[in-house]
């Protein structure tokens, strides 16, 4: 109960903290510092408007420079020296990942992940989004087709194991391949090389429904006209799909794309719980917990080959807001 | 008859008009046939494996392993062990029999409570429990014969006085469809989820609270006013959202154990706010911006400062975007396996139920598949519940998250 109790302290004083952090040093520019009366109140007034947005964004820039600014440094920095920190190295740890096989292997394996899943879940939302949107009971698909997005990765690799268990009476796969005669069950998780698809396909389950929602509000948003004239002009449903509506949508499909492609760089906790890197399943975000807490400039290397594999989106993200907000 | 025929003239599909026109309602129609197929297979395959998890969950631990959870509403065959006892036995003509029902046995009582079943069928040895079908006079060994009917009455003869216990005898029944919560006993009190569950909670709120206030602020930074630097800040925003989590674990934990916070709580609530920070200011600053301009304005000529601005008028009027990061960061902080094994003490006591599930059950019950469901199914009962009823709040939030960005 301890941890619990400790919560709501927090929470209390995380609230109270933060309320009157902002409160605080307000009131202190505005009567302290720089008071709105006196000989200089015109001056002090525009000097406190200056100050201001900086109260406001102080927490958050202390915030985000010590959690996500300092680490990508900090990261690249330890990646540098040997394992217990106190040599340097320079790109050592790099020279030694790319020699063993197992990095290569996450490498490649990363890279179909890339390739498979952002496919496979835009896929599959365009196609729900899609064919959802004209049925009177499309929004309860939908629901449903969304769920998996509160799931958990861990959960939702347990609710495959249950599909693809290497068992007639627990595993669905197996069960159907039973219908059609097989005689003994397979591990489809240590098939080589198919089972990274398998594992990927858990992915593509969780992020169908974020595909989905977005792609559909694009879909809605297309402007009614352009489809009426494909109508009229004699174009079919599949016509008016793939050369109205996608071309009119692309953009929203790059962002999905990419968002996705984002994640999938992030996570690990589907090949750590289903097969642990085993069978050739390895990815670079599950290959670096095998370093971490042992080798901590191995770990950061791994963590900061990921860090390059995301930055050309990160570049074209930013050139997109900043594009934006012209 | 005719009330059905006026039925289907009415549907919008019916027509009365030329070949030509009817012709195309046809295919219209076949097309919105394929349409809804299409979406049911979908549904189907989104929704088959979290519901084989949830009737799993409920299965009798000895029927989860013996049918698949497709059969659950059937009977399941069961084998059991009985034996005959050699107290029983008597002499006939030169025979040793031992007559008896095996469904006698107190062993059967769990799932025969009233000594009635139907034996399919039976053996003698644990290796081979079915060997014979119920009824058939079995030859054991020289001398020895087995026989056990349907109803369970079974016959074991021998030309030598039966020794020990008596034999052994195997049979396999049918048992009624069971559901239980046994499961969820077993994992809440016996294999300390309740525990995990509560260390999850204690995890996910304050790491959903904290940031949102320090998130709000800065977004209305951001968003109304006027300061140099504030589109590099926005930029730099936005690039480290994409920022890969696993890039921050080593320094920041170094981090932690320097400052004395080391793994605690304290530590993944701090992570998990840094974490959660960019994506929240992104939203709110994005929900903030669209604001009517008028409100503010008017409240700025009224006298206004800009905390007020903030506090009266900005921040009620976010209300759905700051509940749609709240869901967010809350589903985002109850499902996270990567924080929570990096930042929290990998001891029993402080364990959250993903890193139960993956490091411990996983591991330790990795045959019991009901354990597995349950435990699985108790972790994401919270994250199902709070989907399915701000759904409103998720699909709004992502949409001002991404849409926009595009």
């Amino acid at each position: 109960m301890t941890p619990l109790l400790q919560g709501m302290v927090t929470i209390v004083v995380g609230v109270i903290g933060c309320v009157g952090y902002f409160y605080v040093s307000n009131w202190i520019v505005d009567h302290v510092i720089f008071p709105a009366r006196g000989p200089n109140a015109g001056r002090n007034i525009n000097r406190a408007n200056r100050l201001r947005p900086w109260l406001f964004l102080f927490p958050a820039i202390f915030a985000l420079g010590l959690y996500l600014v300092y680490p990508v440094i900090g990261s690249f920095w330890r990646s540098l020296f040997n394992r217990a920190g106190t040599e340097f190295i320079w790109f050592g740890n790099y020279v030694a990942l790319f020699n063993e096989g197992e990095f290569r292997q996450s490498v490649l394996n990363n890279l179909m992940w890339i390739l498979v899943v952002p496919a496979g879940a835009t896929f599959f939302g365009l196609i729900s989004a899609q064919l959802t949107d004209k049925l009177s009971w499309g929004n309860v698909a939908k629901s449903l087709i969304f769920m998996p997005m509160a799931i958990s990765f861990v959960g939702a690799s347990l609710i495959w194991k249950f599909v693809y268990a290497n068992n007639f009476d627990i595993g669905l796969i197996n069960a159907i391949r039973e219908m059609f005669g097989a005689a003994r069950p397979v591990d489809v998780l240590q098939i080589p090389f198919w089972n990274n698809f398998f594992l990927m396909f858990i992915l593509i389950w969780i992020q169908t429904g974020f595909a989905m929602v977005i792609l559909s509000a694009a879909l809605r948003g297309i402007p009614e006209e352009t489809v009426e004239a494909a109508v009229i002009d004699g174009a079919n449903p599949f016509q008016i799909f793939f050369r109205i509506k996608i071309p009119q949508i692309m953009g929203t499909i790059v962002v999905v794309w990419t968002t996705i492609t984002i994640l999938v760089l992030k996570v690990f906790d589907i090949v750590y719980a289903s097969t642990g890197g085993n069978f050739g399943t390895q990815i670079l975000p599950s290959y670096m917990m095998t370093y971490m807490f042992r080798d901590d400039g191995r770990a950061t290397a791994v963590a900061f080959v990921i860090m390059l594999l995301v930055l050309p989106v990160m570049i074209w993200n930013i050139r997109q807001a900043r594009r934006e907000m012209r | 008859m005719a009330n059905t025929a006026e039925k289907v003239a009415m549907q919008p599909g019916f027509t009365l008009q030329t070949p030509a026109r009817s012709r195309v309602a046809a295919k219209t129609s076949a097309l919105n046939w394929a349409v809804r197929i299409s979406v049911i297979l979908i549904v189907l395959l989104w929704l088959i494996p979290t519901l084989g998890l949830f009737i799993s969950s409920f299965r009798d631990r000895d029927q989860i392993s013996a049918t698949g959870w497709w059969k659950a509403p059937f009977a399941v065959e069961l084998t059991f062990r009985a034996r005959a006892p050699a107290a029983d036995q008597r002499l006939e003509d030169g025979q040793w029999i031992i007559e008896g029902s095996v469904f006698d046995d107190p062993e059967q009582s769990r799932w025969f409570p009233d000594q009635t079943g139907e034996v399919t069928a039976f053996g003698n040895r644990g290796v081979a429990p079915a060997e014979f079908p119920a009824g058939q006079t079995a030859e054991i060994r020289d001398g020895e014969t087995l026989r056990v009917e349907r109803d369970g009455t079974f016959v074991a003869t021998s030309s030598e006085e039966f020794s020990g216990a008596g034999p052994r005898l195997y049979f396999e029944a049918l048992t009624p469809p069971r559901f239980t919560l046994a499961n969820y006993e077993t994992v809440l009190r016996a294999d300390n989820m309740d525990r995990a569950f509560i260390n999850t909670l204690t995890v996910a709120i304050p790491a959903t609270i904290i940031p949102i206030l320090i998130a709000a602020f800065a977004a209305y930074a951001l968003a109304w006013m006027e300061f140099p630097g504030r589109a590099l800040l926005i930029a730099a925003v936005v690039g480290l959202l994409v920022v890969p989590l696993q890039l921050a674990l080593v320094p920041l934990l170094n981090l932690h154990n320097r400052v004395g916070i080391g793994q605690s709580f304290l530590g993944i609530w701090l992570a998990h706010t840094g974490f959660g920070l960019p994506l929240a200011i992104y939203l709110l600053r994005n929900y903030m911006v669209g604001l009517p301009r008028d409100i503010i304005e008017s409240a700025r000529v009224d006298g206004a400062t800009d905390f007020q601005i903030f506090v009266k008028i900005v921040l009620p009027l976010s209300f759905p975007a700051l509940a749609s990061f709240a869901i967010f960061q809350f589903l985002w902080t109850w499902n996270d396996l990567l924080v929570a094994k990096v930042f929290l003490p990998s001891a029993a006591e402080s364990q959250v139920m993903t890193v139960k599930i993956a490091d411990d059950l996983l591991g330790s019950r990795g045959g019991d598949w009901g354990i597995l469901a349950t435990a699985a199914f108790v972790s994401i009962a919270v994250p199902l519940l709070v989907f399915f009823t701000l759904q409103r709040y998720l699909v709004r939030g992502l949409l001002a998250g991404s849409v926009k960005g595009g």
